[in-house]
């Protein structure tokens, strides 16, 4: 064993003079026992969905920032040879908004049941495995499909608002704030339909008795991408309030 | 080696999931490399054309004929676009980085593989449907790599406007979704997957660059992204965000009330980091390089991370620099300004830690250490006129001639491009085992080096005289005819630089298929990629974990046997013992 001097001593040399420490720090790959370690890619996943939560906000964000300075900003009238504002507000069909609003709160509360659902059901799958051991009857609410239901539900109340703004005569090239009134609603509605696939998708995938944490993984990181969703909603809802 | 024993995995068989559809992060890498390179060539054809058009104004090209004014401005479109978008951001990050940031972390893979498929996929098919906007009615688009509205937002505005114009922003709207997954796995990887003892201050340089990079990238993509699609709006929905009321050939269009600005602002907003997607991998495989071919750890590691987050950092809050010309308060443009030239004092800080790294060395001037010193050498020739373009006074002056061509090109472009010729030299052993060769290696980079600059620095002085830019023929102004040598003497150096290109491409070749054998550590380097089989095995390390005990840059340690210890040597950390 060599014995020689570092150039740039570790952390602890010169404080205790202890046998070092293990190495610190780093990630685990997943594959250290030859089964995959559901732990390390549940963290993982959840770390890329903060990334996606980040890139999506970064996408309203300058959404918002478009809205603001485009609101404030006067176009110039060549006839009359000055600048006025041709904003132009949208009456929005507030009830059925505040509905829909409802609606995907009350879909993030059983998103959210769904999620501890099945964290329950991964925490109990290796004492249920114990020839004998019985944990009583399991809840099968269905919880997950109520909230697609929920999630459909949103969706067709967005695709209402959008059909009674334009019985109202406001279409996405009638004003600016129209314009805005769409595109927000419409990313948004969007992205939500993203998450109303993964549900399906994590869905399907206790159909093909995937192992109940591959399960989770699925419906834990598309819990918290909803929760996200609906957080982003009433944030839109609030802009949409506060800048009329 | 200290190792624990893991699972292998099973490499794919078959041609389509090994080599086309495949989730191996080093396929992926190698993919992301050749999609560049041809993309680089492309871009590099259509700047020879426009070279070739400039002194020979009126001339009749073989099979393309005479290049028309709107044709020089689509030229000059695509080459900006397909340069920055698909070479500068693919090639470092995609290809280097995704090959090597899991390998130098100590990981089997990509935190997600089939996502880091997807994103290759994806900027594939953008570079296939950004290529198409030259075979559509009316040809590509001529709005410039920034695609200011009113002209990218009018179809009717010219010839290149209408579909060419459609596939154009579709492109750069795909192109936005794959760098954003992308970002998100290297992001994931980099803080979820470092093997044991690879601690955040022992991570490669090269990959604390790639992990800033994505940073940028996550949050710059999405903003361009936005902008990309109110753009599309403006075009197909008729909606008034970026257009004001127009009149195009006498007709009053139906848009009010944009503002052209706006989109200025989003688009710089993603622009700026953009330039920082570009450079940061090539200053962290410089700094790499340095070291190892100094034999001296680099000087200043926690200096040259906090340097970059720093440029990173203010990399987000000078997008205003860009558009001083757009009639801005004095004020913001005195903060952009003020802040613009605070990213002076990183990019400084990282200049004299190379020297510092450098100093009294006893360098081996081999291909990947040349092409360093030249990164080096560019960063600071193109760097010195940023300072000059940051005042406002002076840019007004300067800011639509050749200075400003002259100043992105060193420093993004060709500084940038030598990072990757720097990181191809160096780590082609490792990806494809075998050596490129020394000599014609060094006569690349000498007449690469010196073509240019050759090319490049007339620039300046072009602009300093008034030359203006983005203008197809300059012999029917007296005072820019006078300067019409300057432009000649760029496009024969420029004929003789993308000649020179011929001797690289066909190095990279011949060495794929014939070069000699590499050793695991022909350059005899510390990080991990060096403690692997070459080329690597599928799970890279061959059924073991590395752990690591050092930091990624100790050389010329007193009492080691050789001159250099690997990441995975323990020596260095039982030395603590005694």
């Amino acid at each position: 064993m060599a014995t020689y001097i570092p150039t740039r001593p570790l952390d602890h040399i010169g404080h205790d003079q202890k046998p070092p420490s293990p190495p610190q720090g780093g990630g685990d790959d997943g594959r250290s026992d030859g089964y995959p370690n559901y732990g390390a890619r549940l963290r993982r996943a959840r770390l890329g969905l903060i990334c996606a939560i980040v890139t999506v906000s970064m996408v309203f964000i300058s959404l918002t920032s478009a809205y603001i300075v485009r609101r404030g900003l006067p176009t110039y009238d060549a006839v009359k040879q000055g600048y006025f504002r041709d904003w132009g507000e949208v009456p929005l069909p507030w009830l059925l908004l505040a509905i829909n609003t409802a609606i995907l709160l009350v879909s993030s509360i059983t998103m959210e049941g769904a999620r501890r659902q099945i964290t329950r059901r991964a925490a109990l799958a290796p004492v249920q495995s114990i020839p004998g051991v019985s944990l009583g009857e399991e809840k099968n609410f269905p919880w997950l499909a109520i909230t697609v239901v929920l999630g459909f539900g949103f969706l067709l109340g967005q695709w209402l608002a959008w059909g009674e703004l334009k019985a109202r005569g406001f279409f996405v090239n009638t004003n600016p704030d129209s314009s805005f009134i769409y595109l927000f609603t419409g990313a948004h509605a969007l992205h939500l339909f993203g998450g109303v696939v993964a549900m399906i998708w994590a869905g399907v995938t206790s159909l093909l008795h995937r192992p109940v944490e591959a399960r989770r993984i699925a419906i834990d990181v598309t819990a918290w991408y909803w929760h996200f969703m609906a957080v982003l909603w009433i944030y839109l809802f609030a802009l949409f309030g506060f800048m009329r | 080696m200290a190792t624990s024993a893991t699972v292998h995995a099973h490499a794919p068989e078959g041609f389509i999931r090994k080599y086309i559809f495949s989730l191996d992060h080093k396929i992926i890498g190698i993919q992301y490399f050749f999609l560049a390179l041809t993309a680089v060539w492309v871009g590099m054809f259509l700047s020879l054309l426009m070279r070739l058009h400039l002194i020979f104004p009126t001339a009749s090209l073989p099979l393309i004929g005479e290049i028309k004014p709107e044709q020089y401005l689509s030229l000059l479109t695509m080459h900006g676009t397909i340069m920055v978008f698909f070479v500068l951001t693919t090639a470092p990050q995609g290809g280097f980085g995704n090959y090597f940031l899991p390998i130098q972390i100590g990981a089997p893979d990509m935190a997600f593989p089939v996502l880091n498929m997807l994103s290759f996929w994806t900027t594939f098919v953008a570079f296939v449907v950004m290529i198409a906007a030259f075979f559509v009615q009316g040809g590509a688009p001529l709005h410039g790599w920034t695609g200011y509205p009113p002209l990218s937002a009018i179809p009717q505005a010219g010839p290149g406007e209408g579909l060419g114009a459609d596939l154009w922003i579709t492109s750069i709207a795909i192109f936005c979704l794959a760098s954003l997954m992308g970002a998100l796995n290297f992001l994931t990887t980099t803080l979820d997957m470092r093997a044991k003892g690879m601690t955040l201050m022992r991570m490669p340089l090269t990959v604390w660059s790639w992990f800033i990079t994505a940073i940028l990238g996550l949050l710059a993509f999405g903003v361009l992204l936005s902008a990309g699609i109110l753009l599309l709006l403006d075009r197909n929905m008729g909606t008034s965000f970026y257009v004001p009321l127009v009149v195009v050939n006498g007709q009053i269009l139906g848009h009010k009330g944009g503002s052209p600005l706006l989109w200025q602002h989003l688009f710089w907003f993603f622009g700026h980091p953009e330039v920082y997607i570009a450079i940061l991998p090539g200053m962290g495989v410089t700094s790499q390089i340095l070291s190892t071919f100094s034999r001296k750890p680099i000087f200043g590691y926690k200096a040259m991370v906090y340097a970059m987050l720093a440029i990173g950092f203010f990399g987000f809050m000078v997008w205003g620099h860009h558009m001083f010309m757009s009639g801005m308060s004095p004020y913001s443009a005195f903060a952009f300004s003020i802040l613009t030239m605070c990213i002076g004092v990183p990019s400084a800080i990282k200049t004299f830690n190379w020297l510092g790294t450098m100093y009294k060395a006893r360098i081996r001037f081999q291909t990947p250490m040349l092409y360093a010193i030249g990164f080096v050498s560019l960063f600071v020739s193109g760097g010195l006129s940023g300072p000059f373009l940051a005042q406002p006074v002076l840019d007004i002056q300067l800011h639509d001639t050749y200075f400003v061509v002259g100043h992105f090109h060193l420093i993004m472009g060709v500084a940038a491009i030598f990072g990757m010729f720097a990181a191809t030299y160096y780590w082609v052993p490792k990806m494809f085992g075998r050596m490129m060769n020394e000599f014609w290696g060094r006569i690349h980079f000498f007449i690469t080096l010196l073509g240019t600059y050759a090319i490049f620095m007339p620039m300046h002085y072009l602009g300093i005289a008034g030359g203006t830019r983005r203008y197809s023929q300059y012999t029917e102004v007296a005072y820019l005819a006078k300067l019409q040598p300057i432009h000649q003497f760029m496009t024969y150096a420029a004929i003789i630089t993308i000649a020179a290109q011929f001797i690289f491409v066909i190095n990279l070749f011949w060495t794929i298929f014939k070069g000699p054998k590499a050793s695991d550590n022909p350059w005899e380097a510390t990080t991990l990629e060096w403690t692997t089989a070459t080329p690597p095995p599928h799970d890279n390390f061959g059924g073991v974990t590395p752990v690591v005990h050092n930091g990624p840059y100790e050389y010329g340690v007193p009492g080691a046997a050789k001159d250099y210890v690997m990441q995975t040597d323990p020596a260095i950390s039982t030395a603590g013992a005694h």
